[in-house]
């Protein structure tokens, strides 16, 4: 299977297989950010498609728009707005690190970093920043720059760039095991095993510590040889960080702490070493220590739930390293086997006859713990931030969790939040044991306590930004006031991310309408990540990118070819789940279609009132579609999924990349046959035909489905006949794809292997387009596939809607 | 009526009622001196042996023989002696007669009339036979009085003897025989019923205490004469003023003036005891007519304890019985009335004959004025009085008697200031004794002289326990009769349960109940009953026997719910029953029903432990269990204090070690394969760590628990555990847990958590238990019940002074009551090194009904063994969980007053969380309406606990009393023992609330009171300078004196506010037995020890005069074992015992004496062995040599002296005493 092309099947008409570099005409003069001055439009949608992507491989940058509207006024009636989608720490396998220190623009409110948009005088060896024009001395290790003696900072093929820096003490990674043992044998077993495993995983540097809770939480000391030993907290009680501290010993003397700041860190090891200690040194206690945990030894009464603490396990293994290692990369992992019960952050009482709350409880106001839970849970989740560390949620049960009160610990802090059925599954093993994952440097695809510092030209502001980060509260003269996500700030904190991991940044532009930009202006934004690399070494990487400015008033039509449509989508999307959050359902979904319409009223071709002269040009033409499947997809359709899972969904949605995002959105389908090879199909119910086998990729599931016929096959056992060995090929392709994608997917998707008529199929059916349905069944020809009992409208009734509200003059 | 004379003392001085007995007291005295000097007659012999026994004199031993031998010669004498002796023991009363031989014998020496020098010497240690027979008589002094009372009749016994003790006797006896008579009234009657023992009332002399500034001024006013002799006269010149300037001075001068005819006098007595006598004679003239006046009665009485004395150095129960013949008989003889009936009878028939004397009145009051003497001045006296009247007395007395009385009277006085006379003036020859004398005297002023009671003369405890011994130790209780007094505490004996529960469960304070409030308040003897369900029996006897009732459970009265007992009536042929308590009828049940035979009885009497038994247990059904569950078994919780001087000292490493065999002796309850208790452990400092020792770990767990602020326990599983199926996981873990903490450097701790934590195990786990804990230091870490240092010694004799005694907060109270409420009993060990604040760590345990023991300054060499020690027994040791105590009484009085370690919610049900059988809880009654004499009066103690087996159980003790609507009879059944243990309990508990001072004073007043109403009440008429006292309660001033000195009453500057407090709380469960020895210690003189007899050496009195140079002492109360060495112990002794060659090498640190093979080391060693075996906890042995820096310590445990804190001698307080109950009598 090829590359996998967002978009479904329809995008799947362009060929994404174009991928050389080509480097536009008239590109030489301008560094290799600079779009290409479009020619023609077709030339220029070709062209474009390949400068985004060649944009996005370099930088981890994706803008809704890439050419820029001069003017407020303007951009505002672009609809979308001017955004982008940040992966920072962007793999680049291609890109060595410098080792040295950024060059930082002297103005204090500016610092932005040296880069290729700067004009160097290299005999006055000077430079003038390209934000706040301010001019700078090179320092003195660049006395010998020249035309031709570059740094790597000043080269255009360098606009995101590596530094390695050298601050403080290096102090190893941390990870603190929070485990539930209110469990069922079989699935604390599982979960030993893999924790157990996952000790292997880590450098023997790596410092480890344990928290189990169950009706009590236990801080297990690791350093004790003969007798282990443990803290052991009430489960009901919530503790302040330095009750915790206070009561497991860590607190310092206040004296030294201030005075004999270098023997801080000496210190802080002998301190924290009881609960957090190196791998190598107690890999064997920790394994026993594992090996020996029991299940919660508390009775549980028939008819209750077992009575599980994990709001306060949670708090004492943040407040556990907020005292020992703050603003030092840490992952807490909090292994759940079911909700909280018990003390702050409760979810449920431990009455079985009380069923966790629903949708339903929540819009009737009936979930009694829901508010003062989650308040709990983001106040740690606050304070996790605010130290640096990361929380990771693997809730795995076959009930809720409570991870829609949790949610915040993972979403503030950029922990995962994995959801299965069971720690005994693979779904989870695999996706755990896929958290420590490593690159070509055989380093974790992880990174620590990144804070993103974002720099505009002058005309333009930052919004905000959508993603698993928390605002650093920085104002600075780029800082907008029209907040769109989370916002009022120029600097985020991520406190843990992936390569993946990706923000969406919202700009404004501010230039007034009557003062025109130059022609060939470019507007300009850095982005500057700081973070703990998973080696512990101190790394920045700066990626700066600009885009030409257009005069939306005559040079509309390069905005509009410059339009990234994909991006667009999922940066609506973003804002639109983000909203989901706090406001209603419906005012969700309405805000989105008013959007959509006002973007095709903007953009597209029609004669009013006339619903059949509409036409949108081909870089909006699947805007609309993405924006129906996104109407029915689960981050902002509450209906059939429990508050855990939509909060589940929503969570990966914000974190993910471009291509999954939209994934997400627009579920691919491929169709396996014997007329072909495999090939990407609508995601429609037509697509469901009996000699056909379907690869669908949810992101959250993958699904084969064997068509009524081939399902007979199957059963009739003709794969195993040796004449029929091109159907057991047949059977077999869809199943190395969909190994394909599990062996990257993160989390692991659940893995769904289904035929006409099972049970499982439904996962299938609820995501095509209904545009076969009991209600139309007869209306479409024989070779329809299989109709969808559902009153969803499909989306050919979608778009008729749309086109006539788009062409109607009322609107 | 007999036994009352026979408790009744009176001083001499108390002739001033009549000339007569004046005469008689003199008589007494002179007789006595005769005596002594005649002691070489067999009378005095018996009675020196007897006091020598309590005094543990070898001379007097010696003498007891010789005198035995002479007796023999005299035959009757010895017997009378003997008897005397016995009577004495319960009551002097009984044995009149014989004791009168020996106080003659007693009073020989005493006089030092042979020479005024040995008497004294015999204090010190005079090896002289003669002299040591004083001293003993001394000690026997206070049974003397009744002992001459006795001798008197003794000598009628003896008949021979009379001649020669005639002279001297009369009189001694004189006095005695007023006292005796009225002794032998009271006998009389008491004999009649039970009153062995109480019969006997001592007088005192009040104005023989000079001690006490008081009483120096009192004295002085009383006493004009500028003689020490006339001062105490003085006092009896108060009391016997007449008497006292007329014929008493004379006569003292002349017979106490050891220089002049004194002196020869004792010289000619020893030369012939009948020559002595003679002149005693003279002046025993007195005593016969003190005989005239009661010469029956009196000397009965008198004569008992008389011969008392003699007893214990004599031969003992043989000599005494016949000597309680003799001393009957000499009553009679004396009074005429029954004398020929006592000495057919013993002690009992006596009584009544003597009862039929009584005359009570008269007969009393004179008996006890003869008792009297022998507290006050009498000793002395009584000892020269002994030697004269166990000769005279007997026989001369009888005769003489009369004709002296007056003269007795004199004589007595005489006697006590010749004997000081004597006494001082030898005293210097007999060196520290006498001197010790002086010290009495020690108020600058009065010392003078005369003022001094001679404290030979007045009541001795080590009398009394050693005649209780010999008359009651030889035969077994039997509890069939109602209102039996018991013998004491301190005597072994057998019990033989017919119906009434056994003393070792239940003892009163009185036997006897007025059958109305009126009388009871009349008399303000507190009705109590000090009751330990648990007690340990000796082997000999049976436990109580488990019934089981089937499923409906024990049955039970309808109305009030007693449990089926002996005194249930069966009715209608069986098929009903009425209840004894509440009257109420109840219908057999069926499957209960058994048909009765011809007397009423049940066909099944006796086969039925619940029908004829006063002790039995019922098997407990669901319906007595808590929550309507059968109970878990109970689990001990070992609680350690791992904070750093808890490690530092080596405490937690010891502890552990123990722990590790300890495990396996936990109680079994019944035969069990192994115990079914279930042990855990916690550790804790400033936080708790618990431990996970489940059987199928490969290591034990420790989960630490830090927020004490909400304690909790972090685990269920795993805590509690089986000892056998974990023991690896065990052992591993008290391996490990002294190095986890060996480098700890954390000092501060926390307490209530702690409790806390062994709660809510408990709780978790549905089990009562009990938890050890071991701790260190004021719980200063911040948590619930953190503590702050509050000692302030300046509160000391302040208002304020109470909150030193209450807990700091209320909090320990609280949890006390949860603690209850799931039987979670706290047992505290203490290690500490400062204040820690034991009133109010000890909340806890005490509302629990658990123990503390506490060893301050801890040191692992020294006290290891202590610990240890107790830590076996304590862990060992039977205990009853989750139990409600209730006391069942029948219809007119009630339960209304609780004292022990228990909590309780409403006003009849006593909670106990945990009950060992070493607890006791006393109980006061109080009357709400009246009794019947016919029916008595009933207790039932009911106790519903859960065994150590798990076992839900109910153990009933029965006891039936009389009721009498005569104060005579209430004050012939009193216990002493037992009233003091109220007593101490009752003021004990006064501190809460009350200043110290408030609380003695009530204490002194509700004695004087008591005393005062029997003066008024019982005794005969004398005059008021008399101290007459109940024989039963003539110990009563002594013991007082000792509850008042005590470091919770009166605090010396060296005792801490926690030992104040840990006293305090140890007392308050303290039985009966416990409460005598640890205000009384008892004081063995080792190097009387004969290493060939498995007898301990007879004790002597705790008076620093009593010790020798030359001896070494032992010294027990209960808590310590003291160890003196004079500094003129033989060498060979030494090395014997402390393996060291000279005095000056005996290290007074050694915490065990070193083994060594040598028969005198072994013995001693058995000796502390036995000691110990008799405690509930061991005691802390400490070596005192003389004169070196420990010995104040220990000088404070010899409580008849005056103490370092200001508490006052026996002899000044018993001065005190008397001048209180003549005011109350004006």
């Amino acid at each position: 299977m090829g590359p996998r092309v967002p978009g479904s099947a329809e995008v799947r008409e362009v060929p994404p297989s174009c991928c050389t570099c080509i480097v536009p005409a008239g590109a030489q003069c301008h560094p290799p950010c600079c779009p290409p001055a479009p020619q023609n439009l077709s030339d220029s949608m070709a062209t474009y498609l390949e400068f985004i992507q060649q944009n996005e491989e370099r930088d981890g940058v994706r803008f809704s728009w890439n050419v820029w509207p001069s003017s407020r006024l303007e951009a505002t009636r672009m609809v979308v707005p001017l955004a982008c989608l940040l992966t920072p720490l962007k793999e680049r396998p291609d890109l060595p690190p410098v080792q040295y220190e950024p060059v930082l623009c002297s103005r204090p409110t500016c610092k932005a970093v040296l880069n290729p948009l700067c004009q160097v005088d290299y005999r006055a060896k000077l430079w003038a920043c390209n934000f706040c024009f301010q001019r700078n001395q090179f320092p003195p290790a660049y006395a010998g720059i020249s035309e031709v003696n570059q740094p790597a900072e000043l080269m255009p093929q360098f606009s995101t760039i590596d530094y390695i820096v050298q601050r403080g003490p290096q102090t190893p990674l941390i990870f603190l095991y929070v485990v539930d043992t209110c469990l069922e044998e079989e699935d604390l077993q599982a979960l030993k095993e893999s924790l157990q495993m996952s000790l292997s995983l880590l450098h023997p540097d790596a410092l480890v510590g344990l928290i189990t809770f169950g009706r009590m939480v236990q801080v297990h000391e690791l350093s004790c040889e003969g007798i282990s030993k443990s803290y052991v907290f009430r489960g009901t009680k919530d503790l302040t960080a330095k009750q915790i501290q206070d009561m497991l010993g860590l607190t310092r003397p206040a004296v030294p702490v201030q005075q004999g700041r270098p023997l801080q860190p000496q210190e802080q090891p002998v301190i924290s070493s009881r609960f957090l200690q190196p791998i190598h040194k107690i890999d064997m206690n920790l394994t026993d220590l594992l090996g020996e945990l029991q299940r919660d030894p508390w009775p549980v009464t028939q008819g209750k739930r077992p009575l599980r603490s994990t709001g306060v396990a949670l708090s004492i293994a943040v407040g556990l390293l907020e005292g020992t290692f703050p603003n030092t990369g840490a992952r807490i992992m909090l292994f759940t086997g079911g909700p909280p019960t018990q003390g702050p952050g409760m979810v449920v009482g431990d009455e079985l006859k009380t069923p966790i709350r629903s949708w339903h409880d929540i819009e009737k106001d009936n979930a009694r713990f829901m508010k003062k839970a989650t308040k709990h849970y983001e106040t740690l989740a606050n304070r996790t931030a605010a130290n640096g560390h990361c929380i990771d949620i693997y809730a795995c049960a076959l009930d809720q969790t409570g991870l829609l009160e949790m949610k915040c610990c993972t979403n503030l802090t950029g922990g995962h939040m994995v959801m299965g059925d069971s720690f005994n599954t693979s779904l989870f093993k695999q996706t755990f044991q896929r958290v420590f994952s490593k690159d070509f440097n055989g380093e974790f695809r992880m990174a620590f306590g990144a804070s993103l510092d974002v720099k505009t030209s002058r005309e333009l502001k930052i919004g905000g930004a959508i993603g698993p980060c928390i605002s650093l509260n920085a104002k600075g003269p780029c800082v907008s006031e029209n907040e769109l996500g989370i916002g009022g700030t120029c600097q985020w904190k991520i406190c843990s991310l992936d390569p993946n991991t990706t923000l969406a940044i919202y700009f404004e532009v501010v230039n007034q309408h009557n003062a025109p930009i130059p022609q060939g202006g470019r507007g300009a934004v850095q982005f500057v990540t700081q973070y703990q690399h998973s080696s512990t070494q101190k790394r920045i990487r700066v990626t700066t990118i600009a885009r030409n400015w257009a005069d939306a008033q005559n040079q509309l039509q390069h905005i509009e070819a410059a339009f990234d449509q994909e991006a667009a989508a999922v940066l609506m999307a973003r804002l639109g789940v983000y909203r989901a959050e706090t406001e209603e359902g419906p005012d969700v979904l309405r805000w989105l279609d008013r959007q959509l319409i006002r973007l095709c009223q903007k953009f597209g071709q029609y004669n009013k009132d006339d619903p059949n002269s509409f036409r949108l040009s081909d870089s909006f033409s699947l805007y609309p579609q993405f924006m129906f499947h996104l109407r029915r997809s689960p981050f902002l359709q509450v209906f059939n999924n429990s508050p855990d899972e939509s909060s589940y969904y929503r969570h990966h949605f914000a974190r993910q990349d471009l291509t999954q995002s939209l994934i997400m959105i627009q579920p691919i389908l491929y169709s396996y046959s014997f007329y072909g090879p495999p090939e990407p199909v609508l995601l429609d119910s037509s697509s469901i035909l009996a000699d056909r086998i379907l690869l669908m990729d949810t992101f959250f599931q993958i699904v084969i489905y064997l068509g009524e016929t081939i399902a007979q096959w199957q059963k009739a056992g003709y794969q195993d006949m040796p004449e029929y060995e091109n159907f057991k090929h047949l059977l077999q392709a869809p199943l190395d794809d969909a190994q394909e994608i599990l062996q990257t997917r993160f989390p692991m998707p659940r893995y769904i292997n289904t035929e006409h008529g099972g049970s499982q199929a439904r996962f299938l059916l609820s995501k095509v387009n209904p545009s076969q349905t009991h209600n139309n069944l007869y209306a479409w020809g024989q070779e329809s596939g299989s109709p969808i009992l559902t009153d969803d409208v499909s989306l050919q009734v979608f778009m008729d809607h749309l086109k006539k509200l788009a062409v109607s003059s009322a609107a | 009526m007999t036994s009352m004379p026979g408790s009744e003392m009176r001083k001499p001085r108390g002739l001033p009622r009549s000339h007569d007995a004046c005469a008689t007291s003199g008589f007494c005295r002179v007789g006595c001196r005769g005596c002594q000097g005649l002691a070489a007659n067999a009378d005095v012999a018996e009675r020196p042996g007897g006091t020598s026994g309590g005094s543990g004199r070898p001379g007097n031993r010696k003498r007891g023989p010789a005198r035995e031998r002479s007796r023999g010669s005299s035959g009757v004498s010895d017997r009378a002696g003997a008897a005397g002796v016995r009577l004495p023991g319960y009551g002097g009363q009984q044995m009149p007669g014989v004791p009168h031989s020996q106080y003659g014998v007693y009073n020989g020496p005493v006089p030092g009339h042979q020479q005024p020098a040995p008497p004294q010497g015999y204090f010190p240690s005079l090896g002289l036979p003669s002299k040591g027979s004083p001293v003993s008589l001394n000690s026997d002094t206070s049974s003397l009085a009744p002992n001459f009372i006795g001798p008197l009749r003794t000598p009628p016994t003896s008949g021979a003897p009379p001649p020669t003790s005639g002279a001297p006797l009369p009189v001694g006896q004189p006095a005695y025989n007023q006292f005796g008579q009225g002794d032998v009234q009271n006998g009389i009657p008491a004999s009649a019923v039970q009153m062995q023992r109480p019969s006997v009332s001592q007088p005192f002399i009040p104005g023989s205490t000079p001690t006490s500034i008081s009483q120096l001024s009192s004295f002085q006013q009383y006493g004009p004469s500028p003689t020490s002799a006339q001062q105490l006269t003085n006092h009896m010149a108060r009391m016997t003023i007449g008497s006292v300037p007329t014929s008493a001075a004379p006569p003292a001068g002349l017979g106490y003036g050891p220089s002049t005819s004194v002196s020869p006098a004792s010289g000619s007595f020893t030369a012939t005891g009948s020559g002595l006598y003679t002149p005693y004679s003279s002046s025993q003239g007195p005593p016969p007519a003190s005989m005239t006046h009661g010469l029956p009665p009196t000397s009965l009485s008198q004569g008992v304890p008389l011969a008392q004395p003699a007893f214990s150095g004599l031969p003992l129960s043989m000599q005494r019985l016949p000597s309680q013949g003799p001393g009957y008989a000499p009553p009679p003889s004396s009074t005429g009335i029954g004398p020929s009936n006592y000495p057919s009878t013993t002690g009992a028939p006596r009584p009544s004959t003597m009862q039929s004397p009584p005359l009570s009145g008269q007969a009393l009051a004179g008996l006890p004025a003869s008792q009297p003497n022998h507290l006050s001045s009498p000793p002395p006296p009584q000892q020269a009085m002994s030697g004269p009247h166990p000769g005279p007395p007997m026989t001369g007395l009888q005769g003489p008697p009369p004709p002296p009385t007056h003269p007795s009277q004199p004589g007595y006085q005489i006697q006590q200031n010749g004997s000081f006379g004597q006494v001082r003036g030898s005293q210097p020859n007999y060196g520290g004794a006498y001197p010790g004398t002086p010290n009495y005297g020690s108020q600058p002023g009065p010392p003078p002289p005369p003022k001094r009671l001679d404290p030979d003369s007045i009541p001795s405890p080590i009398q009394v326990i050693e005649d209780d011994r010999n008359n009651r130790g030889s035969e077994p209780f039997v509890t069939g009769v109602r209102g039996q007094v018991p013998p004491l505490v301190t005597t072994n004996f057998l019990v033989k349960d017919q119906g009434n529960t056994s003393p070792r469960y239940i003892r009163c304070t009185s036997y006897n109940i007025p059958c109305t409030s009126d009388m009871a308040k009349q008399s303000q003897v507190p009705l109590a009953a000090v009751i330990k369900p648990l007690a340990t029996l000796p082997t000999e006897e049976t436990p109580p026997y488990l019934v089981d009732h089937g499923e409906s459970g024990p049955i039970r009265c309808n109305r009030c719910k007693a449990y089926m007992c002996p005194f249930m009536q069966f009715i209608e042929g069986g098929r009903r029953f009425q209840c004894c308590f509440c009257s109420c009828v109840t219908e057999v049940p069926p499957h209960y029903f058994q048909h009765l035979d011809h007397t009423g009885k049940r066909v099944d009497f006796y086969d039925r432990p619940e029908l004829s038994l006063g002790s039995y247990e019922f098997l407990a059904t669901v319906d007595y269990c808590k929550n309507n569950k059968f109970p878990n078994p109970p689990a001990f919780i070992f609680m350690i204090d791992v904070s750093y001087n808890a490690v530092k000292s080596g405490l937690v490493r010891l502890i552990c070690e123990e722990l590790k065999s300890l495990l396996d002796y936990l109680p079994r309850g019944g035969n069990l394969e192994e115990s079914a208790i279930r042990v855990g452990f916690v550790t804790y400092n400033k936080v708790l760590h618990f431990y996970n020792v489940k059987s199928s770990l490969a290591q034990p767990q420790m989960m630490v628990v830090s927020d004490v602020a909400d304690m909790f326990v972090p685990l269920l599983d795993g805590f509690l555990v089986n000892v056998n199926e974990s023991r690896t996981v065990i052992a591993s873990l008290l391996d490990q847990i002294p190095e986890m903490f060996a480098d700890t450097r954390e000092t501060e701790t926390v307490f209530a958590p702690v409790i806390q934590a062994g709660l809510d195990a408990l709780k978790a786990a549905e089990c009562a238990g009990k938890l050890f804990i071991f701790h260190t230091s004021l719980p200063i870490a911040e948590a619930p019940g953190k503590l702050k240092n509050r000692d302030d010694k300046k509160l000391i004799n302040t208002d304020k002074e109470k909150t030193l005694f209450q807990p700091q907060t209320n909090f320990y109270n609280n949890l006390a009551k949860d603690c209850v409420a799931q039987g979670c009993c706290v047992d505290l060990f203490l290690f500490p090194n400062q204040y820690l604040d034991v009133a109010t760590l000890g909340v806890v345990t005490y509302q629990t009904g658990g123990s503390i023991y506490k060893y301050t300054y801890f040191q692992l060499e020294t006290d290891q063994e202590r610990f240890l020690n107790d830590l076996r027994r304590d862990v060992q040791k039977e205990v009853g969980f989750d139990a409600v105590m209730r006391v069942r009484t029948s219809t007119g009085i009630r339960a209304t007053d609780f004292f022990g370690a228990f909590y309780m919610s409403n006003t009849t049900d006593v909670e106990l969380a945990g009950l060992d059988c070493d607890k006791t809880i006393t109980v006061e009654f109080k009357h709400d309406d009246k009794l019947s004499e016919d029916s008595g009066a009933l207790l039932q103690c009911a106790l519903l606990y859960t065994s150590s087996a798990g076992q839900r159980r109910l153990r009933i003790h029965n006891l039936s009393l009389n009721c009498c609507t005569q104060l005579a009879d209430l004050y012939r059944n009193c216990e002493t023992d037992t009233l003091i243990n109220y007593l101490a309990k009752y003021a004990y508990r006064g501190v809460l609330n009350n200043p110290v001072k408030t609380v003695r004073d009530a204490l002194i007043n509700q004695c004087a009171q008591i005393l005062a109403c029997y003066r008024k009440n019982c005794a005969s008429p004398s005059s008021a300078g008399q101290l007459i006292l109940p024989e039963c309660m003539k110990l009563l001033p002594v013991y007082l004196n000792c509850v008042l000195k005590s470091d919770v009453l009166q605090p010396g500057p060296e005792v801490s506010t926690d030992d104040r407090a840990y006293i305090r709380q140890l007392v308050t469960s303290m039985d009966v037995a416990e409460t005598n020895v640890f205000f009384y210690p008892r004081l063995l003189p080792l190097t009387k020890v004969d290493v060939d007899s498995d007898a301990l050496p007879a004790a002597i009195r705790n008076s620093e005069e009593r010790l020798s140079k030359g001896d070494m002492y032992l010294l027990e109360n209960g808590l310590n074992i003291f160890v003196w060495v004079g500094v003129n112990v033989q060498q060979g002794l030494i090395q014997n015992l402390f393996g060291v060659s000279s005095f000056s090498q005996i290290s007074n640190t050694m915490s065990t004496l070193p083994i060594l093979e040598n028969p005198f080391s072994k013995k001693v060693r058995s000796i502390m062995d036995m000691l110990q075996a008799q405690r509930s906890r061991y005691m802390k042995l400490i070596i005192v040599k003389q004169e070196d820096k420990f010995e104040m310590l220990f000088k404070h445990f010899l409580v008849e002296d005056k103490s370092m804190s200001g508490g006052a001698s026996y002899v000044d307080f018993l001065c005190h005493m008397h001048k209180e109950i003549r005011q109350l009598l004006s």
